[in-house]
């Protein structure tokens, strides 16, 4: 298969075929009289295949790829201005997160089947959306990364404020101009170790990193510029006050990809960029991060047990299960790193999953209120079943993804900080509090609210969008190793290249 | 040089400008004859005449710089990639102008004529190369834009906005003659490569900043930079909408070229010394611009605090004092054009009972009435908020690589500040557009507007971002091989 696609630019096949999709629905749009529901339908499934089409093509770059190599792979490079140039390659952890996006982007456009109106652009941003988030993970040049890194608000802000909740205005803006003032510090950075670096490439940069290196007080304010943006993107306490008002407003789809897939870029650009070009600074503000990382878990999980609304409930659990990614991180260790990516990962099914388990029940019911619900058992028991599985997964039972990922940043942190390490495992029995909790006001007892008579089980559809990804939480649950051994090169190379560092 | 060889050596080099002149003659006196009934063939022939001398600056452009009419004037690459600029962006004011008085019924043929003699003066201040032609080129374009922004004699708007302007504006001519005479008392010479020269020698002193601080206060009002934009906002709401568009384009490219050329060539001496002159002017501006834009609910309001902050973004450039500065600035305002004319072809294509859109709340539920028009001013703005994939995040990435390699990274972090606060007011335009319940019908919008506004989204987007390696080419070797 290999062979197959030697000499393919495959990177940039995977990358822009949404994008190419896109334009043929404004094409289609263009010719069409006007839209009506027969339309919509063809708009939506023409969206489907073309997400699934892009999942053949990263199927098919997965397997050109060679996970026994460390080196970045699949390189494209075509030179541009101001010294970038279109650089594209992956390693293994750039892989699976580019296999995690366009895994999950097929299941949202199922889940968006209910959307009504305007469906030609709704999909048309979807498709853009999944290009700029594939690129943000294929990306070599640190100026492309920042192009494809920035972009993805633009399509996330009018899908939030478009087809979103009540303040979905609010929430667009917030989410907007939050991540803006962290991407620009992060651009003034990139500029200045463009200046110094002499290159835009991000192996060279990082290879200037580690062998000249940038000097140590200069690495504290790169590493802050840069900690403005993934931190927000993360998001970690005090910063993620955005991350409750944009999940609650935005729709079904948009929450998953939200969670799933966008919340990841700030790990991502951790492991890419702090920790590899500031291996001091990072030494010097693990402390730092630590407290953060184990307050947003204490604290969102304490929160999250206070909430109304089963969305805002989702959206502080991730913000927790996000603490416990920066906490691997930052540990620096094999366990830490490790874990922080399978969490990571993991995180993408499971709140991917909640929340279109919240979907499901919105779409019928129009409210994601708690305490509207109850005794869903009785009436959907399929679907009270998969809540059940994802719920456990959240709380990180053993058998779901959510366990290994856990307890090796766990572990990767006692190794630094038996402190750290013991206020995160509060965290995690905060967890199953409101998790089970939520649980049991939703789908157990008896059905008090008379409206919910008549709910209806999952139908085909719902069932096709929920069985991959229980499939992907059990095997990632059962058979951690596939995904351990997959991207332990990329792990062993961060970690080398954070031990280099004089702390 | 004998005067008469020289004259005869200059006439060849002076073509674009000469072809300006005719046009504008002829058409002044075609206009007396046949009034009226000619604004479309006379508009149409002056939309030829200024894109040809356009054309003509690129196609006879020198290798080196030569300075022709005894030294006035110079020909040389960055006056002719300037000039490329202007006559692209009056040639599209111009089509836009022209449609939408057709469809307002103010045809007056002195439209053309006028908008050519202003482009004429743009062509001698970004070829300026002494003090006397600075200046001449300067109130050239000033008395024609006074005149336009009083277009609509009847009507008290349009009549406060031309007074207001040509008083304001007179008094800073006035400090640009006073600041000139400094500059002559104190180094002997209205010659640019004299002056030059002197301050290479260490003339002037206090004198001599005392009168660059004039010019450049001047030439800030010229551009519109804070703090001397007051005027600003209102002759921009005052004038009809085609000449506002007309305003926010071509005359911004050449003040900031002039002001490049004076600091560039004869103060390049006295870096230091201006560059917290202009960087301050370029922070104020900046801020100012997103903070007031803020509060708008006039559209040509906002876009007048949105040129504001986007000339304290060019000045950022030309503040580094290194030769990326002026090519900067130059790729910065290549890549804002396109977006200004697009968005002002938009709102001249949003006409109810005939006239374009007036308020931002005009603007609501665009998205549900007119999906195209959505898209096209949806890219325009993010393109102009510089945020990537758009060309205004390139120019935006331009000035701000050269605002760290002069050393000023209290200004690059500012401005990130600043770009979040303008990103903040074209949201709110967004959220117009694409989140709140549709306004009444629009007309249907005319060809031309519908044509330059998709030209200017394609070149916000696909065109110019990836021929960016070009441009920039360009513009760097302009630089390099004038200053």
């Amino acid at each position: 298969m290999s062979e197959f696609v030697a000499g393919w630019p495959i990177l940039s096949i995977v990358t822009f075929l949404p994008a190419a999709g896109a334009l043929l629905i404004l094409l289609a749009r263009v010719s069409a009289r006007g839209e009506n529901v027969g339309y919509d339908n063809g708009v939506k499934l023409l969206t489907l295949l073309i997400t699934l089409t892009t999942l053949v093509a990263s199927l098919f770059a997965f397997a050109a790829f060679d996970p026994s190599n460390a080196d970045y792979q699949l390189q494209e490079i075509i030179p541009w201005a101001f010294g970038a140039s279109y650089a594209m390659g992956v390693d293994t952890l750039a892989m699976s997160l580019v296999m995690l996006t366009t895994f999950l982007t097929p299941i949202c456009i199922l889940a968006s089947w209910s959307i009504e109106k305007q469906v030609s652009s709704y999909m048309v941003l979807f498709l853009i959306l999944e290009t700029l988030m594939i690129g943000v993970f294929c990306a070599q040049d640190i100026i492309l990364f920042y192009v494809f890194f920035e972009a993805g608000l633009i399509p996330m802000f009018i899908l939030i404020g478009v087809w979103g909740g009540e303040r979905r205005v609010y929430a667009a803006f917030k989410f907007f101009l939050y991540t803006l003032l962290g991407s620009l510090l992060m651009l003034v950075a990139i500029i200045f170790m463009i200046a110094t670096a002499g290159t835009s490439n991000i192996p060279a940069l990082t290879e200037y990193a580690q062998t000249t290196g940038f000097e140590q007080n200069v690495q504290i304010w790169l590493w802050l510029a840069f900690f403005a943006s993934f931190a927000v993107k993360m998001p970690m306490w005090p910063v993620h006050t955005w991350l409750p008002d944009a999940h609650v407003e935005a729709p079904t789809a948009a929450s998953v990809v939200l969670a799933a897939i966008l919340l990841k870029m700030g790990g991502y650009g951790f492991l890419r960029f702090s920790l590899p070009m500031f291996p001091d600074a990072s030494h010097f503000f693990t402390p730092f991060v630590f407290a953060l990382s184990v307050i947003a878990i204490v604290w969102a999980s304490l929160v999250a047990f206070r909430q109304l609304d089963m969305k805002k409930l989702i959206a502080y659990s991730s913000v927790a299960h996000m603490g416990f990614v920066t906490m691997g991180i930052f540990a620096g260790n094999e366990q830490g790193i490790q874990g922080a990516i399978f969490q990571m990962l993991s995180h993408g099914i499971i709140s991917g999953a909640l929340f279109l388990c919240v979907g499901v029940v919105y779409d019928r019911m129009h409210t994601r209120e708690i305490a509207y619900y109850g005794g869903l058992v009785n009436r959907m028991p399929v679907y009270a079943a998969i809540f059940l599985l994802f719920t456990m997964g959240n709380v990180g039972l053993p058998g779901t993804s959510g366990f290994p990922g856990e307890i090796l940043t766990m572990v990767g942190a006692f190794q630094v900080n038996a402190w750290v390490a013991a206020g995160a495992a509060l965290g995690v029995i905060f967890s199953a509090a409101y998790a089970l909790t939520l649980y049991r006001k939703v789908a157990l007892g008896t059905i008090e609210n008379p409206k919910l008579d008549k709910i209806t089980d999952l139908d085909a559809r719902e069932w096709v969008q929920f069985i991959p990804l229980i499939i992907a939480t059990l095997i990632m649950g059962f058979a951690p190793s596939l995904v351990f051994d997959f991207t332990s090169n990329s792990a062993a190379t961060i970690i080398s290249q954070f031990a280099g560092a004089t702390p | 040089m004998n005067p008469a060889i020289d004259l005869s050596n200059s006439l060849p080099l002076a073509r674009p400008e000469l072809l300006l002149v005719a046009f504008a003659l002829v058409g002044a006196v075609l206009g007396a004859w046949f009034k009226d009934r000619i604004f479309v063939a006379l508009s149409t022939l002056g939309i030829v005449a200024i894109l040809g001398a356009g054309l003509l600056a690129i196609a006879w452009s020198p290798g080196a710089s030569i300075e022709i009419f005894q030294g006035a004037l110079v020909v040389d690459s960055v006056g002719a990639f300037a000039k490329v600029l202007i006559a692209l962006a009056a040639g599209a004011t111009l089509a836009l102008g022209t449609d939408s008085f057709t469809i307002t019924k103010e045809q007056r043929f002195e439209f053309p004529v006028l908008i050519a003699l202003a482009t004429l003066g743009m062509f001698v201040m970004v070829s300026a190369q002494d003090l006397i032609s600075l200046y001449v080129g300067v109130e050239l374009q000033s008395l024609a834009a006074y005149v336009l922004a009083a277009w609509r004699r009847d009507d008290a708007r349009s009549s406060e906005a031309g007074l207001k302007y040509f008083v304001l504006s007179a008094i800073s001519s006035g400090l640009l003659l006073f600041g000139s005479s400094f500059v002559y008392g104190f180094t002997g010479s209205i010659r640019f490569d004299a002056i030059a020269a002197a301050v290479g020698e260490g003339a002037g002193g206090i004198g001599l900043i005392f009168g660059l601080v004039l010019m450049l206060c001047a030439l800030g009002f010229k551009m519109s930079a804070a703090p001397f934009h007051m005027w600003t906002p209102d002759v921009y709401e005052g004038a009809p909408t085609p000449i506002t568009a007309f305003f926010a384009a071509a005359p911004k490219v050449a003040a900031v070229v002039l002001m490049a050329r004076l600091l560039y060539e004869p103060f390049a001496g006295m870096a230091p010394q201006w560059q917290q002159v202009v960087a301050a002017l370029a922070a104020i501006s900046m801020v100012w611009g997103s903070v007031a834009a803020l509060v708008q609910t006039n559209l040509k309001r906002l876009m007048a605090y949105s040129s504001i902050g986007n000339m304290g973004f060019a000045l950022m450039g030309l503040a580094s004092g290194t030769d990326q500065g002026p090519s900067s600035a130059l790729i910065y305002l290549a890549l804002y054009l396109p977006s200004t004319i697009g968005m002002f072809a938009l709102i001249l294509a949003m006409r109810r009972d005939g006239e374009p859109a007036e308020t931002i709340a005009d603007l609501n539920g665009l998205a549900k009435r007119r999906p195209w028009m959505a898209a096209l001013f949806t890219m325009l703005l993010f393109s102009v908020a510089g945020i990537p994939p758009f060309a205004g995040f390139m120019g935006k990435l331009a000035v701000f690589t050269a605002t760290m390699d002069g050393g000023l990274y209290w200004l690059a972090i500012l401005g990130g500040i600043a770009a979040v606060l303008a990103a903040a007011y074209y949201l709110r335009l967004l959220a117009s557009i694409w989140f709140a319940a549709p306004a009444p019908e629009l007309q249907s919008p005319s060809g031309t507007v519908m044509v330059t506004a998709l030209a200017s989204a394609a070149l916000t987007f696909p065109v110019l971002v990836l021929l960016l390696g070009s441009l920039q080419a360009a513009a760097e070797n302009a630089v390099r091989m004038s200053f």
